[in-house]
C-alpha cells in the first residue's frame, strides 16, 4: 500500500487540538504551575515547590472531606445500582408502555442540576416542604438545616432521585439486547428466575454496568451543585463534600495554591479509583 | 417413542401462525420441518417444546397427552440458529448445566459430559469460555449440552444456518450419526432443500403455518402431493407455466408444445400447469424428451464447475442448472431445453396429477 503523503491534512485536526488545548491542557497546566507556587496578588509568584501538596495530604480538613465524599460516593453507588437493575428489570420489554416507562425514566435526567438542588431544598424544608412537612407531621424531627443525619439523608435521597434513571435506562439497554431464545433456553433447562438473572441477564448486562458504575463514579465524584444548593455543605462541616471544601479554599479564601494541590490529588484519586475499578471489571473479557 | 400433534393450531393477536396440524413424528428418523422463514417452523417447535400453548388441539407424547405440561417437566432440548450459551460459564459447566439442574452426582456429570464432549470434538475446549470459540465450536457446545441429558424430544432450529460453509458440511456429516443410536424423536427445521436431501429421514413441508405434505424426504421431493410443496422443496426455485392439454398435446404456446404420451393419457382436457425443475433444462439437447424454449438469458451465475442461468420465457422467470460452465451474455437471446419427461402436472386446485 502506498501511503498519500498530505501534509495539509493536519489542518483538519487542527479545530479539535485548539478546542482540547483550551478546554482542558491550558487549564490543567495552568492548575499546575498554581500548585507549585506562593502568590501574594500582584501577579508575584514564588516557588513553593510540593509544599502545598505536603500540606494538604496532612491536612485533616482535607482527609474529612475526602472521607465523606467516599462515604457518599459509595453510598449512592450502593443504592442506585441495585435500584436502577431492579427497576430496568421490572420494566416491560414489549407494547405501548415501554415508550412511557422510558419518557418518565429521562425526565429526572433532563432537569437542571441547579433546579434540583432548589427543588429538594424546597420539597425538604420542614415547616413549608411537601416532604418535611409531612415527615414532622407522622412525628419525625426532621430538620435538614439542623440535623446532620437528615441532611445527609436528603442529599442521598436527592441523588437517587436524580440519577437512578441513568443506571434504569442503561440496564434496560443491556435487557433488551438478549436474544429471547436465551430465556427459552433457561425455561428448557428448567432454570429459577434468580439463575436466569445470575447466569444471563447479568453477565449480558456487565458491560453496560461497567460503564454505569463508573459514569456514577466520576460524576458522583465532581458533584457540587446539587449539594451546594440544597444544604451549602451544613450543617457545619457534615456535607461538605470535596468540590464543596476546595471552592471554599480557592474563592472563599483565595488560597490559590493549596486549592490547585488540592485538584490535582482531587482529580488523580479520582483517576486512580476509576482505572482500578475498570481494570478489575475488564479483566475477564476478550 | 413418538410425539403425535392432534388438530394442533395456533393464533397470536387474531393473526393465525400454525392452522390445525396433525402430525405423528417417531424416534429413530430424523424428522425434517422445512420451510422459508415465517413458514412456521419455529413456531409448530415451540408448539412441541411447550413453550407455547397451542390455541386449539392436543399433544400426544408416548400415549399421554402433554398439552397442559409445561416445558420443564416434559424434557425436552432445543437448539437455536443463535449460539446460545451461558456467557460466563466454561464450556464444561455450560454442557453441565442441564444436568445440575437434574440434581445428578458430580462423578456421573463428568461422565457424561466428557462423553458428549468427545463426540462433538470439543473435549480440549472444556475449560474455555463460549466467547473465546468460534462460532462453529460454540454451537457445537450448545449441541452438546441439547444432548447431554436424555431428552425425549430434540428439537433444532435452523442450528447450521450462521456457521459458515465448511463447518455446515462437518456437522451434518456429523448429526446423523450422533443420533443414530439415541432414543429420542428428532425434529431439525431447516430453509434448504439441500439439507433436507442430505439427512434424509422423514420431511414435512412448510407453507404459510400450513404442513403440506409428510412422508419419507424422497418420497416427498420425487411425489410432491402439490405446487407449494413442489416449490417449497426446490432450489433454486421450481419453473412453472400454464400448459393446456389439448387431445394428445400438452400446449404453452403454439411453439411450445409436446405429446402427452402414455402416463397421462387419461386426464381429461384443460388447463394444468407444468413444474419443471431447474436441473432438467438444459443449455444442450440431451434426450429425445427435450423440448426447446425460446428464452432471453437475465444472468448467469457460475459457481466452479455448475452454471445457474436465469432467463425470461413465455412470461415467467425461469432457470436452469446445469453442469459445466455456460457463458452468457445478460439480454442475449437463446435456446433452451426443457425434459417434459421430468415434469409435474398440476390441476386447478394446484395438486399433483398421479396417472
Amino acid at each position: 500500500m502506498n501511503k498519500t503523503v498530505n501534509q495539509k491534512a493536519w489542518f483538519l485536526v487542527l479545530p479539535v487540538l485548539l478546542l482540547v488545548a483550551f478546554n482542558a491542557i491550558i487549564p490543567l497546566m495552568t492548575v499546575v504551575n498554581y500548585s507549585v507556587q506562593e502568590t501574594f496578588g500582584d501577579n508575584n509568584f514564588f516557588w513553593a515547590g510540593v509544599l502545598w501538596f505536603e500540606e494538604i495530604l496532612r491536612s485533616e480538613r482535607f482527609h474529612a472531606s475526602l472521607g465523606r465524599q467516599l462515604f457518599f460516593t459509595f453510598s449512592i453507588l450502593a443504592i442506585e445500582i441495585p435500584l436502577g437493575v431492579i427497576i430496568a428489570l421490572a420494566m416491560p420489554r414489549k407494547g405501548v408502555w415501554v415508550s412511557v416507562c422510558l419518557v418518565l425514566m429521562a425526565m429526572p435526567l433532563l432537569i437542571p442540576w441547579n433546579v434540583v438542588g432548589a427543588m429538594w431544598n424546597i420539597f425538604a424544608l420542614p415547616d413549608i416542604g411537601l416532604l418535611g412537612n409531612m415527615l414532622n407531621g407522622m412525628g419525625i424531627d426532621y430538620n435538614f438545616t439542623r440535623q446532620p443525619v437528615a441532611a445527609w439523608a436528603t442529599l442521598l435521597a436527592m441523588d437517587v432521585w436524580h440519577w437512578t434513571s441513568l443506571v434504569v435506562l442503561l440496564a434496560y439497554a443491556g435487557l433488551v439486547s438478549i436474544p429471547d431464545a436465551y430465556y427459552q433456553a433457561a425455561k428448557i433447562d428448567g432454570a429459577s428466575s434468580w439463575a436466569i438473572f445470575r447466569y444471563i441477564q447479568l453477565p449480558k448486562m456487565k458491560r453496560v454496568l461497567t460503564i454505569a458504575i463508573l459514569l456514577r463514579f466520576m460524576d458522583s465524584f465532581n458533584i457540587y451543585t446539587e449539594p451546594f444548593v440544597l444544604t451549602g455543605g451544613g450543617p457545619g462541616n457534615s456535607t461538605t463534600l470535596l468540590s464543596i471544601d476546595l471552592v471554599k479554599i480557592a474563592l472563599g479564601q483565595f488560597d490559590l495554591g493549596p486549592a490547585a494541590a488540592m485538584s490535582l490529588i482531587y482529580f488523580l484519586v479520582i483517576l486512580l479509583l476509576s482505572w482500578v475499578f475498570y481494570t478489575l471489571m475488564m479483566r475477564n473479557e476478550e | 417413542m413418538s410425539l403425535e400433534l392432534r388438530q394442533v393450531s395456533k393464533n397470536v393477536d387474531g393473526e393465525t401462525y400454525i392452522y390445525p396440524t396433525d402430525l405423528r413424528l417417531e424416534a429413530g428418523v430424523f424428522n425434517i420441518l422445512l420451510g422459508t422463514t415465517l413458514s412456521g417452523k419455529t413456531t409448530l417447535m415451540q408448539l412441541m417444546a411447550g413453550l407455547e400453548k397451542p390455541t386449539s388441539g392436543e399433544i400426544w407424547f408416548n400415549g399421554e397427552n402433554v398439552t397442559s405440561m409445561p416445558v420443564q417437566t416434559r424434557n425436552v432440548s432445543m437448539v437455536y440458529q443463535q449460539f446460545i450459551n451461558y456467557p460466563n460459564m466454561t464450556v464444561f459447566e455450560n454442557i453441565a448445566s442441564p444436568l445440575r439442574v437434574a440434581k445428578m452426582q458430580n462423578s456421573d456429570i463428568k461422565n457424561r459430559v466428557g462423553k458428549i464432549a468427545e463426540i462433538l470434538q470439543i473435549s480440549q475446549m472444556l475449560d474455555r469460555r463460549p466467547s473465546e470459540l468460534s462460532g462453529g465450536q460454540q454451537q457445537r457446545v450448545a449441541m452438546a449440552r441439547a444432548l447431554v441429558k436424555d431428552s425425549h424430544l430434540i428439537l433444532f432450529d435452523e442450528p447450521l444456518a450462521n456457521l459458515d460453509f465448511k463447518l455446515r458440511e462437518e456437522l451434518r456429516d456429523e448429526l446423523p450419526r450422533i443420533f443414530s443410536e439415541r432414543n429420542s424423536v428428532v425434529v431439525y427445521a431447516t430453509t434448504e432443500p439441500s439439507e433436507a436431501l442430505l439427512f434424509g429421514g422423514k420431511t414435512a413441508t412448510m407453507f404459510e403455518g400450513k404442513v403440506t405434505q409428510f412422508g419419507d424426504t424422497g418420497e416427498v421431493y420425487r411425489q410432491p402431493n402439490s405446487l407449494k410443496t413442489a416449490q417449497v422443496f426446490s432450489e433454486p426455485p421450481l419453473n412453472t407455466a400454464i400448459v393446456h392439454k389439448i387431445g394428445d398435446v400438452f400446449k404453452i404456446s403454439d411453439d411450445v408444445s409436446w405429446p402427452v404420451g402414455q402416463k397421462y393419457a387419461q386426464i381429461p382436457d384443460g388447463e394444468y400447469t407444468v413444474g419443471i425443475r431447474p436441473h432438467h433444462v438444459y443449455p444442450h439437447r440431451m434426450s429425445d424428451s427435450n423440448i426447446a424454449i425460446e428464452g432471453v438469458v437475465q444472468v448467469a451465475e457460475l459457481s466452479g464447475s455448475e452454471s445457474m442461468i436465469h432467463f425470461r420465457t413465455m412470461g415467467n422467470s425461469w432457470v436452469s442448472l446445469s453442469h459445466g460452465v455456460h457463458v452468457y451474455a445478460a439480454q442475449e437471446k437463446t435456446t433452451l431445453f426443457a425434459d417434459v419427461a421430468n415434469c409435474f402436472y398440476f390441476d386447478a386446485n394446484r395438486k399433483l396429477i398421479t396417472a
